[in-house]
């Protein structure tokens, strides 16, 4: 039955691929939709049967790729991630049934989402260095196609598929060399047997390939300093693509981690983990800033990707931390709390990207300083991202807030640990962790705030209509689904312990228990998200009785009526007075303006009658990240100089290319003798 | 039977505590402007003027800024209903409050920050300059008072080992010395100025202000009217009460009720409103003689917060 749904998932997923690559365009979409719906059926089947059971779905065959031959292997791990990529492709592939009309219904995108998706979640399945290197390879070429969807409207996309092509093949080759020595030193291929012999290889290997293999999954996970690729390319990728690339791809950057670090290699020494926490303060801590500052709106939430994503590894290292330091508990719970994090982004970051593709394709604008007023116009989508931006900024009763505090929870109890660079490392993620929620808040009210509230900026924002029926369903769901989650934990965090119990050495008993309020296990910490709601709700309505009780006159109770707004005695206001995202982030970037250094331009022409009157202010500013400006771009620069110097080789003439060769020849000939 | 009655008497906690707050915030908002008055050689207005001014408020009309949506309205609504909900589970009387166990130290903070969030958002709704300028700033402080915050915090759990409130009030009744223990007098420290900074106190924010453009919270509610506006002062207040609150408990726990009975309950509660009138009147005295900190002189202030809340959470650890 197992075998079975795997088959399925892969076949649907082909032929899917196959419908949208031939079918007539009317029909199209529609089937590519429907089989990749079965596609993430079966997957979800198998998953779910993994997680209930407990047990992994092993299954092989040498007939299909050949040399090595396909292993698929389903762990309760992977189960964890193949479910949360399921969720967030079931909610994008209805949305892109509305979205379609809008430049993704071309045969290459059609049948290119398909085998997004299903290679997405057959990541998980791999069971082999070969398996999971093809799949890989797949998952990044297909989302690379759908990155260049828009190229032939808009000129940015292209340089973003570009700088995406480069950085995921330029991390791609970093596992590729961690798997191979992996493999070529432990004896096999499978992970099964490399998982055998991994902890007997000398210390030195085993850290060179965790860096390598940390350095290639975080540049897909878009840790700093190996994000530049994931602003430009999540913001320019259409609707559906976004989320999925950010909702669901990201997460296997951390999967990898988790499979190399934890799984193959078993567990490490505490530099392992003390870099990977590194890695997810400076990204949290970057990604949170420019988040806060950038006024586009893709962007924005690319940048929070990053910073979502550097929680994970902060979680992730924390726990590696602990089990290295010996206090498994703790290591349990963060171990969770990175799994539970992990799956509160999928689900809000693909609502919120869902959200974004629906407010470009009702404006055809994701600047924000051209948006406004698009609750009122655009009610299901509004709420959407409300829902979406509150369970970002981590705020109680969604379920951003569960992930934070479980790993806050695990933090505060493994201090009194006695490892020093523990505990330096606990402080310092606790303040980058409090620093990270604080700077998120402003940037999502900032995206809220001026993208949907408020008067419309420009004519296309006051003439938005509300997206397709399906559009806002699929977006929907994900939102629905963050309410639940942060209602009810209980729903997921099972099968997250689970996934997390296979990853431990020691054994623990699940640290999390509690369908009404959360207890942690062995250690004094209650969280009742659910009664918190409850009274919330309660507060609410106690709060509207009040008001109504406490309007004297029995008069019933005033709507609220329509007026100017106050400025300062101005009599019209226009709707270039209001602020904007960038006045909105102004203190904050003042604040931070060593670290992110933004281009300022003033040009001030006065009048020609006298200098102290002005007749025309222009002032320009941008605040283009800072890492690529500083060490990208003078690294690219460099490798055209010498592609420069390069071409001077040749000219064209003949003789010239006869003299290398023979030059070549000598040279060999010397060498060998 | 036995169940019953335990649960009305919770209800009934939770609901003296609530009215002690909303009572007493309106009351403590008189007592300082009263101190500020006298201290500036006048008479002032009567402590019980707020509550004046709020029922007059609430006869009021109700006005919107044109093009405003519905969450214009739910901003006053979930500043009053955050504060409600965790003055209701805290322990500010007694050290058993309804549903304690599960009262979190960071869910209450963090359902705070709810309300703020909320309004802010109905702030940038109006689509004014003022407000729009008000939201932006005080974001940027609640930005930076986030890390101060929850490090403070987190000093006040590592030695008790939990971030239970009750149980963080309990463990400074029967372990005195933890009270005078530098960790968590730093804590408490980056607390209070993290408290003057939310509640829009003078260092950072004059409250009495005329002028849009040195405002900051008052800004962001400058389009409220009537019943809205009246929702907005009470919400505040009843912040500045319960924070206060929570600070005092933490800090002098002395009075708080940690049994059962009537008798504890009503000490706790005068115990309570003691505490909170005078770190009030410290703080309405401290204001006459401090000056409005500039905007980005503010980013300073807030990280001496965060260092002293840092040093406290590395004795806690270092100390063990």
């Amino acid at each position: 039955m197992n075998h079975v749904s795997v088959l399925m998932t892969a076949l649907a997923g082909l032929v899917a691929a196959i419908a949208g690559g031939t079918l007539p365009a009317r029909s199209r979409v529609g089937a590519a939709v429907l089989l990749t719906w079965v596609s993430c059926a079966a997957a979800l089947v198998a998953a779910v049967s993994v997680l209930r059971s407990g047990h992994a779905i092993v299954m092989s065959t040498s007939k299909i790729l050949p040399l090595t031959g396909i292993s698929l292997v389903l762990t309760p791990l992977g189960a964890v991630f193949v479910v949360a990529i399921v969720v967030v492709a079931l909610a994008s592939t209805l949305y892109w049934l509305g979205y379609a009309d809008h430049g993704l219904s071309t045969r290459s995108a059609s049948s290119a989402l398909p085998i997004f998706v299903t290679s997405m979640i057959l990541v998980p399945f791999a069971g082999s260095v070969a398996t999971f290197l093809v799949l890989w390879e797949l998952m990044a070429l297909t989302s690379l196609v759908l990155v260049l969807t828009d190229q032939s409207r808009r000129e940015a996309a292209r340089s973003a598929a570009q700088w995406y092509a480069v950085m995921t093949h330029a991390g791609a080759a970093a596992i590729l060399l961690a798997l191979v020595l992996l493999s070529a030193h432990a004896g096999g291929q499978t992970f099964a047997q490399i998982e055998l012999h991994a902890r007997h290889l000398s210390g030195a290997l085993r850290g060179t390939i965790f860096v390598l293999a940390l350095l290639g999954f975080a540049s897909k996970a878009g840790a700093v300093p190996l994000h530049v690729w994931l602003p430009k390319a999540h913001a320019e990728a259409p609707g559906p693509a976004s989320a999925l690339m950010s909702g669901a791809m990201v997460n296997l950057g951390i999967y990898g981690i988790i499979l190399v670090g934890n799984v193959l290699l078993g567990g490490g020494p505490v530099w392992w983990w003390l870099l990977v926490s590194a890695l997810g303060v400076l990204s949290a801590l970057y990604g949170a800033l420019y988040a806060a500052t950038s006024s586009d709106l893709k962007r924005l939430l690319a940048y929070s990707t990053a910073d979502n994503m550097g929680l994970v590894l902060i979680a992730l290292g924390a726990s590696g931390m602990f089990a290295a330091a010996g206090s498994h508990t703790t290591a349990a719970i963060a171990m969770v709390a990175a799994l539970l994090l992990m799956f509160n982004h999928s689900l809000f970051k693909g609502a919120l990207f869902l959200a974004a593709g629906a407010v470009q394709m009702a404006t055809g604008t994701r600047d924000l300083d051209r948006l406004g007023g698009l609750l009122k116009r655009m009610p299901v989508t509004g709420v959407v991202f409300l829902i979406g931006a509150l369970s970002v900024a981590a705020l109680p009763p969604l379920n951003g807030f569960v992930g934070e505090w479980l790993l806050l929870q695990s933090l505060l109890h493994a201090l009194p640990s006695t490892n020093t660079a523990v505990v330096i490392t606990v402080a310092v993620a606790v303040a980058a962790l409090a620093l990270t929620g604080g700077l998120t808040v402003a940037a999502f009210v900032k995206a809220m705030g001026i993208g949907f509230l408020g008067r419309p900026r420009s004519e296309e924002a006051s003439n938005a209509r509300e997206v397709p029926a399906t559009m806002q369903l699929g977006a929907g769901l994900l939102a629905l689904a963050c309410l639940a989650l942060g209602l009810v934990p209980m729903l997921i965090l099972p099968s997250l312990e689970l996934g997390a119990r296979g990853v431990q050495r020691v054994g623990v008993p699940p640290p999390v228990r509690g369908w009404v309020s959360l207890h942690l296990f062995a250690l004094h910490g209650v969280l009742a998200p659910s009664l918190l709601a409850g009274g919330l709700v309660a507060a609410v309505v106690a709060t509207m009785l009040a008001r109504r009780v406490s309007h004297r006159r029995s008069k019933p109770w005033p709507a609220l009526a329509p007026a100017e707004p106050w400025g300062s005695g101005r009599r019209t206001q226009t709707v270039r007075m209001q602020y904007t995202a960038t006045s909105f982030a102004e203190p904050l970037q003042r604040v931070f303006d060593d670290v992110i250094r933004p281009t300022r331009d003033l040009d001030v022409s006065p009048a020609v009658e006298s200098q102290y009157y002005v007749e025309r202010i222009a002032y320009r500013t941008s605040n283009d990240d800072v890492i690529e400006r500083v060490v990208y771009q003078p690294f690219i620069a460099a490798v055209r100089r010498w592609g420069r110097f390069a071409r001077k080789l040749q000219n064209g003439s003949v003789h010239r290319y006869l003299a290398f060769g023979l030059l070549a020849l000598v040279v060999v000939l010397v060498v060998l003798a | 039977m036995n169940a019953v009655a335990h649960l009305l008497t919770s209800a009934l906690v939770a609901l003296v505590q609530l009215a002690l707050v909303a009572v007493g915030g309106p009351l403590l908002l008189g007592v300082m402007r009263k101190v500020r008055s006298r201290l500036e050689g006048r008479v002032g207005a009567p402590i019980y003027q707020p509550l004046l001014d709020l029922r007059k408020l609430f006869t009021k009309q109700r006005m919107r800024p044109r093009e405003s949506s519905w969450l214009f309205g739910a901003g006053p609504l979930m500043l009053v209903a955050t504060v409600v909900c965790v003055s209701a589970i805290s322990p500010l009387a007694t050290t058993r409050p309804p549903l304690g166990q599960s009262t979190d130290f960071f869910a209450v903070i963090f359902a705070l920050l709810l309300g703020s969030v909320v309004l802010a958002l109905a702030a940038l709704d109006t689509g004014t300059a003022f407000a729009g300028m008000g939201a932006s700033r005080s974001m940027t402080i609640g930005a930076l008072a986030e890390p101060a915050l929850l490090v403070a915090i987190l000093a006040m759990a590592i030695p008790a080992r939990t971030s239970n409130l009750p149980a963080l009030v309990r463990s400074g009744l029967s372990h005195p010395a933890l009270i005078a223990s530098p960790s968590r007098v730093l804590a408490l420290a980056s607390f209070l100025v993290v408290i003057l900074a939310e509640s829009g106190r003078l260092p950072v924010d004059n409250p009495n202000t005329h002028l849009e453009l040195t405002m900051i919270h008052e800004a962001m509610v400058l389009e409220y009217s009537g019943p809205d506006l009246g929702f907005i002062i009470l919400g505040e207040s009843m912040r500045l009460v319960f924070l206060l609150g929570l600070l005092v408990n933490l800090l002098v726990p002395w009075g708080v009720a940690n049994r059962p009975g009537a008798l504890f309950f009503v000490i706790g509660l005068a115990a309570l409103a003691a505490k909170v009138l005078v770190a009030g009147v410290a703080i309405a005295i401290f204001e006459v003689f401090t000056a409005k900190m500039r905007l980005f002189r503010l980013p300073e202030l807030l990280a001496g917060g965060f260092v002293l809340a840092l040093l406290g959470a590395v004795t806690a650890v270092v100390g063990r």
